[in-house]
């Protein structure tokens, strides 16, 4: 009885504080003359975005600004979670070698990376590709095929022909070019995508090096034991045995890991990078919509952190060891 | 009698613990081993002299702007700290009442390192925590006894930090035990409203907390009112933070063996008796490098406060140096400088968590 | 810090007063101080030295209004506000006026629960690039790169710029001014558009050499800086609006800050006795006492003298009066008459 009022108590009294902040909210906003709905996402965008995976003009609707900068944000991440597995994976077994200089090296780059603040590491790594990289006019190129400047790294890319994408002959190569203002042709990667993504990837791949660690030593040595009585070499049980039993150490903390990225990658709005985050902000400058704006944001990154986790813990109950 | 034919005498065995056989086993063992060590020191000996020249030898050390761009390319410029120290470690704070912000930061610093003492845990522990945020807002924001007042958009730099890592932590710390009990109530309301709480707060963004805590509250709240700028951030800070301490204590709380709070009912003890005097302290125990964790990543966070123009460490080095053309150039130095002082600071909690460890470890073998 | 501010008592004042009095105002005289939102530093507009003392045009606009309303120009709090946080600021009630170059723009007026007083600067966009690249005017810029900051109108004119004369300018967008500023230098991109007195005022500053960069001739929008205040506060708004014309008209009329205590004793002319209150009191009719331009003008000087000390052409910032000259002498500004 008593825990049917405490509970009914909590929830009055959670309802009557958002009441009360939604109440405050709404006379504040009308008494400030500012709107409020969604409507505002068919308004003409009226700003360009500089990097866009589909294709985006100044005249296109803000929804589809909103789109541009998820992809954005998507680009970042995915990349990033290859880089940073690759990376950390690698780091992680170093720690874990005969080697004294490779543990010693292995271990300064995880204390490095894991005791610097993210937003510290970003700015470093867009500082350096700007002030170090040359100026488009000259910058380092391989073959006239790659060429790597404060602008970013061009590269070619393959391109329909005049009779569209089923004229496979017309298929060709579309170098990059120095042009007036710098390199025009084929592809690039901005200075800012690259620093979001290589710091994001360094900074995550120290964390993704101790799950690894972790998931490494919590193998029984009785197993690794076993498996060299039986003749498989140190390679063999590293795939055959440690590595199968360790996976489902590493997978719960890996995901976190993975999720930690996808948010962090937000913090590319400080380096100019037009991720989610930056076009919102854009948005809520442009148009005054505060509270929906950042309602956008939130939304968004909840879905994708809840996305991830179902996913994980689909593959997780897959690998399960599974009781008899 | 036989006598039995003595056998040679055997080569004594190899001393395992000379440096030698050190090497021998740590460096060269294998062939992939030695492969390895030869070329890591193939590469340090090709990058290492270039690095010490740039940032020992060749460096310049005082703040002289013309020597700097005549070694610009050869030699580090260390002589930008030494010209923007003040301005990067207490951001705008007038420079005549200095004292004032290294005096509160000295202060608070001292008590965080004497909480952490085992011989400081006694009673006159939370006194003292109180008398030192006392003091330090005290002195810091001034208005009495002869301190010219200082408001708060002028505090910045490394006080700035300290007290919003400190304080969210302190802050968020009570909040985390109640969501994680909350979260383990056999009451399905306050089960679901915790559970909805940590995971809507974990699957953001900070940028996105702070964002709302910049823009947001002031509409959240009567018409009028209007919360300084510092105590809504870190309002934001402390209930983001709070989400994932939860977690962290909820596991610990998962630890303690179901057969505790039998004993506990047994002996006459309520619901929050049993958690204040057996569950928590046993819960809280086990988990001290989760909470370690993620009070360096609280610490590391506060980081962000830069996007939201407030000016900590990270924000108050731009300040100075993005403003300058003179110094401008030398940037890169000073985010050494600064992460240099992250790095001390993150470290020297991630040792403390190590001994905590070992400490418990000792208990727990008793 | 400072206290939460509860303003039960300018609510109660609002409700037994007479019609003249509005929240804002109760709440700064009841404060007697104006909080002011400021730039985070833009020199000849608002910027602080390292003591902490704001000069510039906008901060100079805020003291004649504080002398007007006040009587001390130094009864002011100035708020420094980045780009992203100006207009909530001014909306939750931070700052009471808004005098931060800001664009006075349909959307800003009409939307945003804000409404502009004058326009205290008459811009326009323009671009800066490095003198060696050999850019003579904004149409070869095809393909280049811009620095712009994000949530500005110049975020959008130059969209509209590109698209109308198919420039194809790709722009890299950053939150934050300086951040903005350090990119163009560093190189990262060939162009930086702001307004114009923006560029002035960054190449005074930041350029190591400010003639290796040349501001580009085509102006590509209009760009009117004016303060800003919220809606709904009428008084306010008319204090702000008439002190700025009450500059202007002190420069049409020969009143400087030197001479106006002389004029307003002895002079004959009636426009200039009623501007100074000698001869009518037009402040009764906003509130103030009659000496409010008087103390304006003593303050910070007439509009000319304000644009000469912060952005004229003997500053760092160096711009000419251009369209910011009286329409006596052909430029834009047409004081609205105070009778």
């Amino acid at each position: 009885m008593r825990a049917l009022l405490w509970q009914a108590l909590a929830l009055i009294g959670l309802l009557a504080g958002l009441l009360w902040l939604v109440h405050n909210t709404q006379v504040n906003m009308a008494a400030r003359g500012i709107q409020s709905g969604w409507d505002f996402l068919g308004q003409t965008a009226g700003f360009d975005i500089g990097e866009q995976l589909i294709a985006f003009d100044a005249g296109d609707s803000l929804a589809r600004a909103f789109l541009v900068g998820l992809l954005n944000t998507l680009r970042v991440a995915l990349l990033g979670i290859l880089l940073c597995t690759l990376l950390g994976t690698l780091v992680g077994l170093g720690r874990l070698s005969h080697n004294w200089l490779l543990r010693a090296l292995c271990r300064a780059y995880v204390e490095l990376f894991r005791n610097v603040p993210l937003l510290v590491q970003l700015l470093v790594w867009y500082l350096l590709l700007v002030e170090y990289l040359p100026d488009s006019a000259a910058a380092w190129s391989w073959r006239d095929a790659l060429f790597l400047s404060k602008a970013g790294l061009a590269f070619p890319t393959l391109v329909t022909g005049a009779g569209g994408w089923n004229d496979w002959s017309a298929w060709h190569w579309q170098l990059p070019a120095l042009q007036d203002f710098g390199i025009e042709g084929g592809g690039a990667l901005s200075p800012e995508f690259i620093a979001v993504t290589l710091g994001l990837s360094c900074y995550t791949a120290a964390f993704v090096a101790e799950v690894v660690r972790a998931g490494l030593r919590s193998v029984p040595h009785g197993q690794i034991e076993a498996a060299q009585s039986v003749g498989l070499s140190r390679r063999q049980t590293l795939r055959l045995v440690t590595g199968p039993l360790a996976l489902r150490v590493i997978l719960p903390p890996l995901t976190n890991q993975y999720l930690n990225l996808t948010k962090n990658s937000s913090l590319a709005v400080a380096i100019g990078y037009p991720d989610l985050v930056s076009i919102a902000n854009t948005t809520l400058n442009q148009t005054g919509r505060a509270v929906e704006c950042i309602a956008v944001i939130m939304l968004v990154y909840l879905a994708l952190s809840l996305l991830t986790a179902a996913l994980m813990a689909v593959f997780n109950r897959r690998v399960a060891l599974k009781e008899r | 009698m036989a006598v039995w034919p003595m056998i040679p005498a055997r080569a004594a065995p190899v001393r395992q613990d000379s440096w030698l056989a050190w090497v021998r086993r740590e460096l060269f063992g294998g062939w992939l081993n030695a492969l390895t060590t030869l070329a890591l020191l193939a590469w340090a000996v090709s990058a290492l002299p270039g690095l010490a020249d740039w940032t020992l030898w060749q460096a310049v050390w005082r703040p002289d702007a013309d020597a700097c761009q005549a070694a610009r390319g050869s030699g580090a410029c260390w002589g930008v700290i030494a010209e923007k120290q003040r301005l990067i470690l207490l951001g705008r704070y007038p420079t005549p009442e200095h004292w004032r912000p290294v005096l509160a930061s000295g202060l608070l610093l001292a008590l965080v390192v004497a909480s952490g003492l085992r011989r400081c845990w006694n009673r006159w522990l939370l006194p003292a925590w109180l008398l030192v945020w006392a003091a330090f807002f005290a002195l810091m924001a001034g208005g009495f006894a002869g301190l010219a007042p200082v408001p708060t958009e002028r505090w910045g730099g490394l006080p700035l930090t300290l007290m919003l890592a400190t304080l969210s932590i302190l802050l968020a710390c009570p909040l985390a035990v109640l969501l994680a009990l909350g979260r383990r109530s056999r009451l399905p309301a306050i089960r679901v409203l915790c559970a909805c709480y940590v995971e809507l707060v974990r699957g953001v963004p900070l940028i996105s907390v702070l964002f709302m805590a910049s823009f947001l509250f002031p509409l959240f709240l009567p018409a009028g009112t209007t919360p300084d700028v510092l105590l809504r951030v870190l309002l934001g800070i402390a209930l983001f933070a709070a989400a994932y301490l939860a977690e962290t204590v909820r596991a610990g709380l998962q630890s303690v063996p179901a057969g505790q709070v039998d004993a506990a009912a047994s002996i006459g003890l309520g619901w929050w008796q049993t958690q204040r005097l057996v569950v928590l302290p046993q819960a809280l125990g086990a988990v001290v490098p989760g909470l370690m964790n993620s009070f360096i990543s609280i610490f590391k966070d506060s980081s962000l406060i830069t996007i939201v123009s407030l000016y900590e460490l990270t924000g108050s080095l731009g300040l100075a140096l993005s403003g300058d053309p003179v110094w401008r150039p030398y940037m890169i130095e000073g985010y050494c400088f600064i992460t240099a002082i992250y790095f001390v600071v993150c470290a020297a909690m991630s040792r403390y968590s190590l001994w905590v460890e070992r400490q418990q470890a000792h208990a727990l073998t008793r | 810090m400072k206290p939460i501010r509860l303003s039960i008592l300018a609510l109660a004042l609002a409700g037994i007063t007479s019609a003249h009095a509005g929240k804002t105002l109760d709440t700064i005289k009841q404060r007697d101080q104006i909080a002011v939102g400021v730039s985070t530093g833009v020199p000849g507009f608002s910027a602080a030295d390292s003591q902490g003392r704001w000069t510039g045009l906008d901060v100079d606009i805020g003291k004649a209004v504080a002398a007007a309303l006040l009587g001390d120009a130094n009864k002011v709090k100035w708020v420094p506000l980045a780009s992203q946080q100006r207009f909530t600021a001014l909306q939750s009630g931070e700052v009471d006026v808004l005098s931060r170059n800001t664009t006075v723009t349909l959307t800003r007026d009409a939307s945003m629960g804000l409404a502009f007083t004058a326009i205290a600067f008459y811009d326009g966009q323009g671009f800066m690039v490095p003198a060696k690249s050999k850019v003579k005017s904004a149409k070869q810029l095809k393909g280049a790169t811009v620095c712009v900051q994000s949530g500005t109108t110049s975020e959008k004119n130059l969209a509209d710029f590109s698209r109308t004369y198919k420039l194809n300018l790709k722009p890299v967008v950053f939150d934050k001014f300086d951040a903005a500023n350090a990119a163009y230098f560093a190189g990262r991109c060939q162009v930086y558009t702001t307004d114009t007195s923006g560029l002035a005022s960054v190449r005074a500053k930041d350029a190591k050499d400010p003639k290796e960069h040349l501001i580009l001739p085509e102006l590509i929008s209009k760009e009117p800086l004016g303060p800003l205040v919220r809606r709904g506060d009428d008084e306010w708004l008319a204090i702000v609006r008439w002190v700025v014309n009450g500059l202007l008209e002190a420069e049409e009329n020969g009143i400087t800050q030197a001479n106006v205590d002389q004029l307003k004793a002895d002079s004959t002319d009636p426009v200039v006795g009623r501007l100074l209150g000698k001869t009518e009191d037009t402040g009764k009719l906003l509130g103030l006492d009659r000496d409010w331009l008087a103390r304006a003008i003593k303050a910070v000087g007439n509009y000319g003298e304000i644009y000469e000390r912060n952005v004229g052409e003997k500053t760092p910032v160096g711009l000419a009066r251009g369209k910011n000259r009286l329409w006596t002498d052909g430029g834009l500004h047409y004081a609205l008459p105070l009778r």
